[in-house]
């Protein structure tokens, strides 16, 4: 009987556990030798391999730890994990940091790449010299869809909203993406604070909720290549990787367009190994190290000279690469200020609808 | 010595009581103290905690919205109970029943599952249920389908994943307690004429019933702030308590609004566990 009993603590302790073991917070108290260097990163951002030279290179180790959103990377940064030393936050994100003083002001001097910067991804307004965020990769957000299925290339978001598509659109998990792009469809800014307009935003999410078949931002590349899913907002990175899988997998950014983002390398102001961590950025901004990362996880580099050598295949890929005459129609997503507090809301109603 | 003896022996009774104090004081007070504290705070515009005393986290809590999500959730958690119980009950009885050696057997399988994280069992569900899955690819050769049917990210998934998960927490208390009802009181059944429906009926099921009370707890209470499993086998569609809290915390980073509806959460166990106490499944039990 009492064996019965311990089982059933046993049980009870690896469910509870298991729920919440995702990461490992890196101890503050690391003996220097060799030095550990805790990398916070997206988590299709990670190439092992990348990672391992730079380590073999320097003698030191690297230690990465992922997240899914930028405001899951602020929550948990505002928590107080603060023994990550490099983190990857998307441009909105870099300016709050910023100003919260959550990051480390930079070196440039230590960071010599970031001559190699894409035009127009300098004096971009949440960091316009550089002193707190370099770019690193960079995207659009648009429409995965299976052109077997889906036989006109879409235009526009209204897509999204076509009932023959009911129960096979996939949505970003991602608040302000999502309500970004019922902005957008309205005619209005993605960073619009007006309550009425994210009200109407709201309005006509709710209105779509029936024909979606599940908000994701992680699993909609694999709901696509199955087949469980026809139409899927997303970002350009993963819908290329799914075409790799299936090739009737194609890529599209209407014409009303969508976020253009980047995700920018950053030091933790609490950070103890600066110098390394200012290192490291240098190395994954290098132009080898670029290239082979926009090979393998089919980002968009922020090093100029990288889109040149890649293969036709990955450089004309509009959902790695989008033409350059969409630029102009894209936007970038900014601090919403005291109007997150509307965004919340509207995000939670329709989650309950 | 007697003068010593009398000194030695009131020492180790205080050690476990301070002892069990501390552990309580440590692990189950201060962090509850934490987030009553943190519940009772205002959030800061990017997150955070501003020391503003409020109660507008516990006002928040009445709005009709909220009430949905947690009406919802208990729905949720409350069936899934019940299946758990009735397809966890014949089980159970077969485990107490059978020999001591084939008892060992059925235990290790209930248990191998757990040597597996939840989360990778939950995702396996994923690719069980989804449209290329196992569930559909066998429809469509058997025939039985021409279409696969939409399974993953709908409620009944959902339910197939808690039922799933929380089964093990029904089905061991179950078996203690078969265990401990004499196999003769069923022969007796037997010898006064009683079919193997009355037999259940009238006895084992009565006698069961400390094992339905102990494994309903265990399963509604994680299945009520279940997040995982809503999470990845319901596609962010409908929100439940433990995605609304989920949210709260990493998402909207409004910490003193989340541990207000962990408050809330809690609550609602403890009224719920108190209202059935008092029905006749607890009656006896308690």
């Amino acid at each position: 009987m009492s064996f019965i009993c311990g089982v059933i603590l046993l049980m009870g302790a690896v469910l509870g556990l298991g729920g919440c073991s995702e990461s490992s917070s890196p101890s503050q108290s690391g003996s220097p030798e060799p030095p550990i260097l805790y990398y916070y990163t997206w988590s299709d951002y990670v190439d092992p391999e990348i990672v391992a030279s730079f380590e073999a290179s320097r003698g030191v180790r690297v230690v990465v730890d992922t997240f899914s959103s930028n405001e899951e990377l602020l929550a948990k940064v505002q928590a107080g994990m603060t023994g990550y030393d490099v983190v990857v936050p998307s441009d909105f994100m870099a300016g709050i940091m910023a100003q919260l003083g959550l990051l480390a002001e930079l070196d440039l001097a230590q960071i010599p790449h970031v001559q190699d910067l894409e035009p127009h991804l300098t004096n971009l307004p949440f960091d316009p010299t550089q002193r707190f965020a370099i770019p690193y990769l960079w995207g659009t957000v648009g429409i995965g869809y299976n052109a077997k299925v889906v036989t006109e290339v879409p235009t526009s978001w209204e897509v999204l909203w076509d009932p023959q598509y009911g129960g096979r659109i996939s949505m970003l998990n991602d608040q302000r993406e999502v309500m970004g792009l019922a902005l957008r469809a309205l005619g209005h800014s993605l960073n619009s604070q007006e309550p009425q307009l994210i009200q109407q935003a709201k309005k006509k999410l709710i209105a779509q909720k029936p024909l979606v078949k599940a908000y994701t931002s992680e699993q909609f590349d694999q709901l696509l290549v199955s087949g469980e899913v026809v139409l899927a907002h997303a970002w350009g990175g993963p819908v290329a990787r799914a075409m790799r899988e299936n090739p009737s997998i194609h890529y599209a950014i209407p014409q009303e367009g969508g976020t253009i983002w980047t995700d920018c390398l950053a030091v933790l102001a609490s950070s103890s190994k600066k110098r390394l961590a200012m290192d490291f950025m240098n190395y994954l901004l290098g132009e080898e190290v670029a290239l082979l990362t926009s090979k393998r996880l089919l980002f968009a580099s922020a090093n100029r000279h990288v889109r040149n050598q890649l293969p036709p295949d990955i450089r004309d890929n509009i959902a790695v690469y989008p033409p350059q005459d969409i630029l102009s129609r894209m936007e970038w997503m900014e601090d919403v200020h005291e109007a997150i507090r509307d965004y919340d809301r509207a995000w939670t109603e329709l989650k309950v609808h | 010595m007697r003068h010593y003896s009398s000194h030695v022996f009131p020492l180790p009774v205080s050690f476990s009581f301070w002892a069990a104090g501390l552990f309580l004081c440590l692990f189950f007070l201060l962090p509850l103290g934490v987030v009553l504290g943190v519940s009772l705070a205002s959030r800061g515009l990017y997150g955070g905690v501003q020391w503003i005393g409020t109660f507008e986290n516990y006002r928040r809590l009445a709005d009709p919205m909220i009430g949905v999500i947690f009406v919802r959730s208990i729905l949720f958690a409350s069936l899934t109970t019940l299946v758990c119980a009735v397809v966890g009950f014949p089980l159970a009885y077969m485990v107490a029943r059978a020999s001591q050696r084939w008892q060992l057997v059925w235990l290790t399988l209930v248990m191998i599952p757990f040597w597996t994280n939840f989360l990778v069992r939950t995702y396996a569900w994923v690719l069980i249920l989804r449209a290329d899955g196992l569930v559909n690819s066998l429809l469509l050769q058997l025939g039985i389908e021409s279409e696969p049917l939409p399974l993953l990210f709908t409620d009944l998934a959902v339910g197939v994943g808690l039922v799933y998960g929380y089964l093990p927490f029904m089905v061991l208390p179950l078996i203690v307690a078969i265990e401990r009802i004499p196999p003769q009181l069923e022969e007796a059944a037997y010898d006064l004429y009683a079919s193997v429906g009355a037999m259940f009926r009238h006895v084992v099921l009565p006698l069961s019933k400390p094992g339905f009370w102990a494994g309903g707890v265990l399963v509604f209470i994680p299945s009520l702030g279940a997040f995982i499993t809503p999470y990845l086998l319901g596609g962010g569609q409908k929100m439940m308590i433990g995605t609304l809290i989920q949210q709260e915390f990493l998402v909207s980073r409004d910490w003193p609004f989340g541990s207000a509806l962990s408050f809330g959460l809690m609550g609602t166990a403890l009224v719920l566990w108190f209202v059935v106490s008092r029905t006749s499944l607890g009656k006896d039990v308690q």
